[in-house]
């Protein structure tokens, strides 16, 4: 049966193009595969090949004719043995399918942006009183969390640069090789991108890796892993798969590692749908976190911090111990302003709240504890009460967390404002080796008292 | 470049039997008709964005696909129409996704490159040219770790295997004795640069040897090679003696990509090899002369065009994506 020829689209962007020239005549028999003619789109002359055998009958639009939209009919091919006169019959017009109609966005239209679902309230998530607490350090919380868990869920296991054998390059893995075995605790070779990608491709076939980075500067050497493959693909297979993976490590400025070993990556990962990302302060938020974090089924960033991991702090000692992730902590209550941070920026921040108390200034000091999903609903609950809100955070302020946390307070409490938020952040620079200078460029406690006295007006 | 490779034994018999060489015809055939089809409807405006042929590619699927097992997990790259289709997903779910609809294997939210069965333990369809080598490592760690038998299949081209992360890959199966079979799909063209121009390395079934994976180079053109050493191949991964590397020569006859001009080779490349090396025919030849009547090939052509036909007009009226599937699947549980 005689067929229509029509313009291909030979790009994603292509609408139209010029028929340079044709390969073929009328009458020539074709072969699939053979080039028939030349077509010159935006980019490049492209050969064009037919896609099945026959004869071409009639040639509708000669060489050289510009502008020939996609899916126009430029020839008619027979079927072998077809005479020319077979085309005749052909609704040339009608038959050639249209490009189907992409909706032009017109500027001003009434349509908005389509909303997401309604946020689910963090009121919801109540932490339960836990009695009984213990006084240990943030390294002991994360290493009885992931042993907690691994006894919890045989599908649990730990991999990375030195977690086994010398038990830890920060010694958080310690004894868990001897209770859980090689099998379970594994060391890796230093490839930060091939073992996080098989460890990405493990979790979507059914078992739950915790990976560690020996600090998170060196996630980006597998960025791509953390990113395009555990965050987009339950996304990209309609919800097939699954990819239930940790990935922890201290993250920002330790002390005088100098600018490669000195970064928060807490921006970075928080930007990202698909990930959630915690960063605990205390020992209970390490506890509680990391457990949440690896029952998660999805993939979590956890980030630490290498200088709170001697520090010691109470912790629930209860053995079903374990956090919401997605709810900040009211860590102090003061109805003067709100102080959000994360991290190790929560005991800065805690630091100033005691010295504003001194000058009779009550800070509501706020532990975001979760970066992604953020509990906009306690932050906004408290500013509504204080009317002054201050982001404190170690990482670089253009596009921050604080670009972040400041943006929901106007946008969700304006009304309530008596002053611009504020943001306190490192300063932005790569962070320097010398101790008087990374002295500088790290937040401290006075940061925070004159952002805030400046917002009372002094 | 047939010297080069192991040719299949044949002195002992056919290395395939009836019932598999017309496995293999029908499967190679489907590929290469869904293929076309795909480009047409690619040419007409329907498939969008980035759209990668298979075709002339066909034996290495179907061969290898005649020596996987039940449970058996494969990961490719984007070129992943065929691995699609022979891992048993169906032409109408491959289709619909390529066309953006509801009904293909993404709900419309994957595309040519993106697209995954957890039924048919296949893990996609990959972007990031290089990525699957490392993920498809760690679906031999997920049937090392749960002692369940599998092995897992790690297609990628020529142009991956210079990626850092391959070689990171190649070490950790390597150590960890993971049962992993690699698959090099050198089709000669990293989208345009000829392998010459990208590989100091000659021989990339070498390229494995320093961390003493096991590996065969292999006439990727004709199914019945790809069979045997694959079968070889995979009985050394599933008696847990660790990965193996099969380098499979081969060549795609179509573009990159849909918006490829290929300038970069002769058209007289292409049809030499169209004309001589032809995986499909080629087999249909083999199977001739060992009597298969012409009415199975009849028959198939017409049923492959039926399957292929069928897949087109799903995918063509399955509708759009809802717009409330915008938000859905970002995350398990929500």
């Amino acid at each position: 049966m005689a067929s229509p020829i029509l313009m291909p689209a030979l790009s994603p962007t292509m609408e139209e193009g010029t028929l340079a020239r044709w390969v073929k005549k009328e009458g020539d028999a074709v072969r699939s595969g053979e080039v028939i003619a030349e077509i010159e789109t935006d980019k490049a002359t492209m050969e064009m090949e037919a896609a099945e055998d026959g004869v071409l009958g009639r040639i509708l639009i000669d060489e050289g004719t510009e502008h020939v939209a996609v899916n126009t009919p430029i020839a008619v091919l027979l079927e072998e043995g077809e005479d020319a006169s077979a085309a005749d019959g052909l609704d040339l017009g009608s038959k050639a399918k249209p490009t189907p109609k992409v909706e032009k966005i017109v500027p001003n239209a009434a349509a908005s942006a389509p909303q997401g679902p309604a946020q689910r309230s963090t009121a919801e998530l109540v932490e339960p009183e836990w009695g009984e607490t213990a006084d240990i350090t943030v390294r002991e919380a994360l290493r009885d969390a992931m042993a907690a868990e691994m006894r919890r869920d045989e599908d649990v296991f730990l991999l990375g640069e030195e977690v086994a054998q010398y038990q830890g390059a920060y010694k958080v893995s310690q004894g868990l090789l001897d209770e859980f075995g090689e099998k379970r605790v594994m060391d890796m070779p230093i490839t930060e991108h091939g073992f996080t990608g098989m460890a990405v491709g493990a979790a979507l076939s059914g078992v739950k890796p915790i990976v560690e980075f020996m600090t998170m500067n060196f996630s980006l050497q597998a960025v791509d892993h953390i990113i395009n493959s555990a965050a987009k693909t339950r996304y990209m297979s309609g919800g097939q798969m699954s990819c239930p993976i940790v990935f922890r490590g201290p993250n920002g400025a330790a002390a005088r590692v100098g600018a490669q070993h000195s970064q928060c990556f807490g921006s970075w990962y928080a930007h990202i749908p698909g990930l959630k990302v915690v960063a605990p302060w205390s020992a209970a938020d390490a506890k509680g976190l990391l457990r949440a974090a690896i029952r998660d089924p999805n993939p979590v960033v956890v980030l630490e911090n290498e200088i709170l991991y001697g520090k010691k702090f109470p912790c629930p000692v209860d053995e079903d111990f374990v956090l919401p992730i997605g709810k900040a902590k009211i860590e102090r209550e003061g109805k003067d302003v709100t102080l959000v941070a994360f991290s190790i920026m929560v005991g800065v921040a805690l630091e100033a709240a005691e010295q504003l108390a001194a000058q009779g200034i009550e800070a509501e000091v706020i532990n975001l504890r979760s970066l992604r999903p953020l509990d906009t609903e306690t932050i906004i609950k408290s500013v509504k009460k204080t009317n002054r809100i201050v982001s404190v955070e170690e990482g670089w302020p253009v596009a921050g967390i604080g670009s972040e946390i400041c943006t929901i307070a106007v946008e969700q409490a304006f009304d309530w404002l008596d002053a611009p938020p504020a943001r306190v952040c490192g300063l932005d620079i790569p962070l320097p080796y010398a101790a008087n200078l990374e002295k500088l460029a790290l937040p401290k406690p006075e940061w925070i008292v004159e952002a805030v006295r400046k917002q009372l007006g002094d | 470049m047939g010297s080069m490779t192991d040719a299949p034994n044949r002195q002992n018999g056919p290395v395939l039997s009836k019932e598999e060489m017309e496995r293999a015809y029908r499967e190679m055939l489907l590929v290469r008709r869904f293929e076309e089809k795909a480009g047409q409807l690619y040419g007409m405006g329907l498939i969008g964005g980035f759209c990668h042929l298979y075709i002339g590619q066909e034996a290495v699927v179907a061969g290898i696909g005649l020596a996987m097992k039940k449970g058996d997990r494969s990961i490719t790259s984007y070129r992943d129409h065929g691995q699609m289709l022979v891992a048993g997903m169906t032409a109408r779910g491959v289709m619909a996704e390529l066309t953006g609809r509801s009904g293909g294997y993404s709900h419309g939210k994957g595309g040519s490159m993106h697209m995954f069965s957890k039924e048919q333990e296949f893990y996609g369809g990959h972007g990031i040219v290089g990525a699957q080598v490392a993920l498809g490592t760690g679906l031999a760690l997920t049937s090392a770790y749960k002692k369940d038998g599998a092995i897992s299949i790690v297609y990628f081209g020529e142009g991956a295997s210079n990626q850092g992360q391959v070689y990171e890959s190649f070490n950790l199966a390597a150590l960890h004795k993971l049962p992993c079979l690699y698959v090099i799909e050198n089709n000669r063209y990293g989208m345009g640069t000829s392998i010459e121009r990208a590989s100091a390395s000659k021989d990339l079934s070498k390229n494995a040897t320093p961390w003493g994976i096991p590996s065969r180079k292999v006439d990727g053109m004709d199914v019945a090679a790809v069979y045997q050493a694959a079968k070889e191949a995979m009985e050394h991964c599933r008696s847990g003696k660790g990965p193996f590397l099969l380098e499979m020569e081969t060549y795609r006859y179509r573009g990159h990509s849909m918006s490829d001009p290929a300038k970069y080779r002769q058209r007289s490349e292409v049809d030499e090899m169209r004309q001589t090396r032809d995986p499909i025919e080629s087999l249909k030849a083999e199977m001739i002369k060992q009597g298969i009547d012409e009415s199975f090939f009849k028959t198939v052509d017409h049923d492959v065009k039926a399957v292929v036909k069928d897949a087109a007009e799903f995918a063509e009226t399955s509708p759009e994506p809802d717009a409330s599937e915008l938000w859905t699947d970002v995350l398990v549980g929500e």
